[in-house]
């Protein structure tokens, strides 16, 4: 066939200033950390850094799944009340079954609440807004139903010892979190699962056309998204050693907070898991950070607040900018 | 001559109330470029929508390759060799043009991993036959319309379709573009590859197409050889009536000067659009989409910020207006696009009637409801509009009586000058001509009226006065004898055939 | 007669299911459908009701109002706060004002600069959070003169037998419902959320809408913290936490769309009084409180599904 030659590309960036662009996060996270590391003499050493991980893995942990489910286009509201579900079980069961099958059926309630969201959501064609807010007003009352109004306390404490397993400053629970992050971010880029992600968040009707099981994939998200927040309950629950009914509560908003931090649209199609990394490192940073200064708490919640703004801003101006 | 190896015989499908396809028989042969042509509402997309497996027939049988067959979706149809181009492209920007060709039938190992190897390899083959200059790897988003519709088609060379069809495939294209993507399909058509070309525009047709199939009211009116035809003959065909009959011009003297614009420019849209609209004048602006028609109208009408320009009303130099203060100079905008510009379409008649004079409806900000009531029955009476009632929906109507009731919110505040920007577009026939007398006759009355159309005859039949778009810039104004097809064309075409910088 | 039956069920469904429960719960709770027991509820909903009024108007524009929990926090804060120190009618104009403002600084994020409704109405859930402790300096604050202010009337007292907190919510509602549904406004506020395009086609200031409607949203905000300030006489720093939440499972309850452009106030007061009625008849018939929760889980999925189910005439999407 003859040539078609003289189109050119659309868009003048370099590539370099496109990755930038797409992952400002971490420009953003690299002047904080510069910021803090010059302010404090606390904040830039190896302990203290390993610290910020593990700090950072629940709502970290809690992020990955919420990414998978926002690049579609949706969002998951209860992972909080999942959270507390699975830390309350973990701690609950195993004195009458053992600690890993308590674990077990920790995980196994959040994948099955996640199955339940993405079915109601798949069958019934409601927002997931609304489906999951549903499930974030009941699922605590399922936590209530167990637990009763206090606290469930291990008895077996070789459980809270895992969390203290370190290599290096880097602890268990952080490793766990960066282990999963980068599968999840090689699922989004390498297998077929990951990238119908995107194509059904960015073009539904182009996906439906091509043939993609939407509804199926969509299940999928939501269950992963739930069964990653049983994880987090889990690793809490090892690190608090117990279990609090209201564990979790309004951790559903900072985790969509890091996510929009990070770059991941709430409309979907657009997003990635370094990109969460960067929004999820940030908040705990300037958490740590504003800490370590002693700023009152009060400083740290206006600050949250203006960032996220900020980032909004700025992302509306570099999209503007790509267009 | 080969057999066809795609027929349709008989297709009919009814929708509650209308019958979309009445029995049309149709067949592209290999190698062939089969023009289907016919007015908006005719059943082209409902006919593509069809071979494409997204609706299917009530009676009819689909004979593809010498075997009946049956296509369920738009998935068995690729999978059959049957591809649809699509006006609004069918990609997400956010993967690669590789990911894009293969949507849906990536190749993976049992566990869901992508070969991306595999991917990329045979994606640069189909792009390789097609002469793309981007690579398999460039994200879909980054690249300009022309080449996203080059990777749609690249899914012709992946799939070794059979038989592809174009829906309206040079609506956003330059001229360049154009004669390129024409170049793509005559090498399609070498490789003997069967196309459907659905368009709206003559020369295209004629200059591209082997045979052509007329529409008309879910019908066919007839399938004839491109070069044993003419333009005027296809065009009678589509309209069923002659010309003369079809519009109708208005009878009317021109009074005071209206509205003058001087210099109006808006930077990668247009530029320096000088003109002048009397009362009692009907003036057309031609051009093809894209030339900056509706960005010239949307601009006086302040919904986009002019960069330079002066604007006169009735002989005074006035700002460039916010769309209510337009409003209250009494322009009127009947927009390009009925449902997303014109309507609100989950409101009733009566509240998308009054919409743009709430302040005219109330008294002390609260609604006066026996006021738009009695507005309501008066255009309703008036533009004879089919509904049950002032609270039914307007999502419910027909796309006519839609459009009725856009007209029918503007003119109720008694405009002075009213731009309608293709106000026939999607409507049937009858609604159609009732459009064009109404223009007559608010010209008659003594508005000014600014048509925008890019159907000429359309332009041509119910303006005193036409001006010509192309690129952003006016090309000619014509006037009386000089307002004929040959002169508008040359005009656009012309200034499109300057040697444009690559 | 069969279809007439599904059409009035389609059309008041959840009015009829409404009914069956509180039949049966009054069936076997004596004390459930008495005039003090009603009263109650309505004195215990009219806070996320006043607030829920506001919010319908946000969410007909088609976005969002999570800031409103800790709105109510901060201004239930102020309102004691001021009580003490300049008196209860500057107090209540004090934070009337403060609600106004902090609405109309959302107004001007997602109206005027078009930022996302949700990521800014959750910026600003903890801004205003952050704002609370600094201003209270994380300590509880309290009305000094409780036992004899004029301030009492707006929680605690009874006019001709009704709470006053329940006939501010009805008064409320019923100029919220006149401005809705026979005002300018409100036709704007309809016209933006169902095609903000066509609307600025023709000539609505489509951002000012959407700003106005976050300012109505602060104020009935106020309002409701006039009431709780009134009500506790004090404040905590938590006391507002999650009440963005309920606000909303009242309004979607009621059947306004996330999506905008459709929705009534008389949908969402209903739509609260139910929550309201669902904890106290299951408080009665001797269930824990966090039993109504599961409940409202399940009321919030069956009416929304149910809801749009009939509107596209298949109960599966």
């Amino acid at each position: 066939m003859s040539a078609t030659t003289s189109i050119t590309k659309a868009g003048g960036h370099s590539s370099v200033t496109r990755l930038l662009m797409r992952n400002h996060i971490w420009v953003f996270l690299a002047l904080t950390v510069v910021v803090f590391s010059a302010s404090s003499p606390y904040f830039l050493t190896v302990n203290n850094l390993g610290n910020v991980l593990t700090q950072a893995a629940f709502i970290g942990i809690l992020a990955i799944g919420m990414t998978m489910v926002m690049i579609d286009g949706e969002i998951d509201l209860s992972v909080g009340a999942i959270l507390a579900l699975a830390s309350a079980l973990a701690i609950g069961l195993q004195d009458h079954i053992g600690i890993w099958p308590a674990v077990f059926v920790g995980l196994l309630s959040g994948a099955a609440l996640g199955f339940l969201n993405g079915t109601l959501v798949a069958l019934s064609g409601m927002h997931s807004f609304i489906v999951t807010l549903g499930g974030l007003i009941g699922i605590r009352g399922l936590v209530f139903i167990y637990t009763g109004e206090d606290a469930l306390m291990v008895s077996d404490f070789s459980y809270t010892d895992y969390p203290e397993i370190y290599l290096g400053p880097v602890s268990l629970t952080a490793m766990i979190f960066i282990a999963l992050a980068l599968f999840f971010q090689w699922v989004l880029s390498s297998t077929r699962h990951g990238r119908e992600t995107y194509a059904i968040g960015d073009n539904i009707d182009a996906a439906h056309d091509a043939g993609i099981n939407i509804k199926r994939h969509k299940i999928i998200n939501f269950t992963l998204c739930g069964a990653l927040a049983a994880v987090a309950g889990i690793l809490l629950s090892m690190r608090l050693g117990t279990a609090e009914p209201n564990a979790g509560k309004v951790w559903e908003l900072w985790t969509i907070i890091a996510v929009v931090l990070g770059g991941t649209r709430l409309q979907g199609g657009y997003g990635s898991m370094w990109m969460t990394i960067g929004g999820v490192l940030t908040l705990a940073v300037l958490r740590n950070g504003l800490r370590l200064l002693n700023t009152p708490n009060y400083v740290e919640l206006m600050v949250m607040g203006t960032v996220l703004v900020l980032a909004l801003l700025i992302d509306k101006l570099l999209s503007r900018q790509e267009a | 001559m080969a057999n066809p190896i795609l027929t349709l015989s008989g297709i009919t499908k009814t929708f509650p109330g209308v019958v979309a396809l009445d029995k049309v028989s149709f067949d592209v042969r290999p190698g062939e470029v089969h023009a289907l042509v016919g007015e908006n509402g005719a059943g082209k997309s409902t006919l593509m929508k069809v071979l494409a497996g997204l609706y299917h027939p009530d009676a009819g049988e689909i004979i593809y390759q010498g075997q009946p067959v049956q296509i369920d979706n738009p998935l068995a149809a690729r999978e059959k060799g049957i591809l649809l181009i699509h006006q609004e492209l069918s990609l997400s920007p956010e993967l690669s043009v590789a990911e894009n060709i293969y949507l849906g039938a990536w190749p993976t190992n049992a566990l869901g991993v992508l070969n991306k190897r595999k991917l990329r390899r045979d994606a640069q083959a189909a792009l390789d036959a097609m002469g793309c200059s981007f690579g398999p790897d460039d994200r879909v988003g980054t690249l300009s319309v022309a080449m996203q519709q080059m990777v749609e088609i690249a899914r012709s060379q992946a799939f070794s379709a059979n038989v592809v069809i174009f829906d309206e495939p040079t609506a956003s294209l330059t001229d360049t573009e154009k004669d390129q993507l024409f170049t793509t399909i005559r090498g399609l058509q070498a490789q003997g590859v069967g196309i459907v070309y659905i368009s709206h525009k003559m020369d295209e047709i004629f200059e591209l197409t082997d045979r052509i199939t007329v529409l008309r009211d879910g019908q066919v009116q007839g399938t004839v050889t491109t070069r044993e035809t003419d333009a005027t003959a296809v065009t009678r065909m589509m309209i069923g009536r002659t010309l003369e009959a079809y519009f109708h011009k208005a009878d009317s003297s021109f009074g005071d000067e209206v509205l003058r614009v001087d210099g109006l420019s808006l930077k990668g849209q247009f530029e320096d659009v000088s003109f002048s609209v009397r009362q009692g004048e009907v003036l057309g602006f031609y051009g093809l989409v894209g030339a900056g028609r509706s960005e010239v109208v949307e601009t006086l009408f302040g919904i986009r910020k002019a960069d330079r320009g002066t604007l006169q009303w009735h002989g005074e130099e006035i700002p460039l207006p916010s769309p209510r203060q337009a409003i209250d100079l009494g322009m009127a905008l009947v927009p390009e696009s009925r449902k997303e510009q014109g309507l609100v379409l989950m409101m009733g008649g009566m509240e998308n009637t009054t919409l743009p004079h709430l302040a005219s409806y109330a008294r002390n900000t609260v609604m006066d409801r026996g006021k738009e009531r009695a507005t309501f029955d008066e255009y309703k009476d008036a533009l004879s509009i089919k509904t049950t009632g002032p609270e039914q929906a307007v999502a419910t109507l027909s796309g006519g009586n839609q459009q009725k009731f856009v007209l029918a919110k503007w003119l109720c505040a008694g405009p002075k000058l009213i731009i309608l920007d293709e106000p026939t577009r999607g409507i049937d026939v009858g609604s159609k001509s009732a459009i064009h007398t109404l223009i007559a006759n608010l010209a008659e009355r003594g508005l000014a009226v600014i048509v925008i159309s890019s159907e000429m005859p359309e332009v041509l039949g119910v303006s005193h006065r036409v001006l010509a778009m192309a690129e952003g810039r006016l090309v000619g104004e014509f006037e009386g004898e000089a307002m004929t097809e040959e002169n508008l064309i040359d005009a656009v075409s012309h200034h499109l055939a300057r040697p444009a910088a690559e | 007669m069969q279809t007439e039956v599904k059409a009035f069920l389609r059309r008041h469904g959840l009015l009829a299911g409404f009914g069956l429960f509180l039949i049966s719960v009054a069936l076997s709770a004596d004390a459930f459908l008495t005039p003090g027991n009603i009263f109650d509820v309505l004195r215990q909903v009219s806070i996320t009701g006043v607030m829920a009024v506001g919010v319908t108007f946000v969410v007909i524009t088609g976005r969002l109002d999570l800031s409103v929990g800790s709105l109510l926090t901060l201004l239930t804060v102020i309102v004691v706060d001021q009580h003490n120190t300049s008196g209860p009618a500057m107090a209540i104009l004090i934070t009337l004002a403060a609600g106004i403002g902090v609405g109309m600084f959302n107004g001007v994020l997602v109206g005027l600069v078009g930022l996302n409704a949700l990521i800014v109405t959750l910026a600003m859930l903890s801004f205003l959070q952050g704002l609370v402790l600094f201003y209270s300096g994380g300590s509880n604050v309290n009305v000094q003169n409780a036992q004899t202010t004029w301030f009492a009337v707006f929680g605690r007292h009874d006019l001709l037998g009704v709470p006053v907190p329940a006939l501010i919510f009805l008064v409320t509602a019923v100029i919220a419902a006149f401005v809705l549904n026979r005002t300018v406004f409100g036709r704007q506020v309809f016209a933006v959320g169902g095609n903000e395009t066509a609307s600025r086609f023709s000539g609505i200031a489509s951002r000012w809408t959407v700003f106005w409607a976050y300012a109505l949203s602060g104020l009935t905000t106020a309002i409701a913290a006039v009431i709780m300030g009134s009500r506790v006489m004090g404040a905590q720093n938590t006391i507002g936490q999650g009440y963005e939440l309920t606000v909303l499972a009242g309004v979607i309850l009621g059947g306004t769309s996330l999506l905008g452009g459709s929705g009534s106030i008389w949908r969402t007061v209903l739509g609260i009084t139910m929550l309201g009625f669902i904890q106290n008849g299951l408080l009665l018939l001797g269930f824990p409180y966090y039993i109504q929760w599961l409940v409202t889980w399940a009321v919030i999925i069956l009416a929304v599904w149910i809801d749009l189910g009939a509107k596209r005439g298949r109960i599966l999407a």
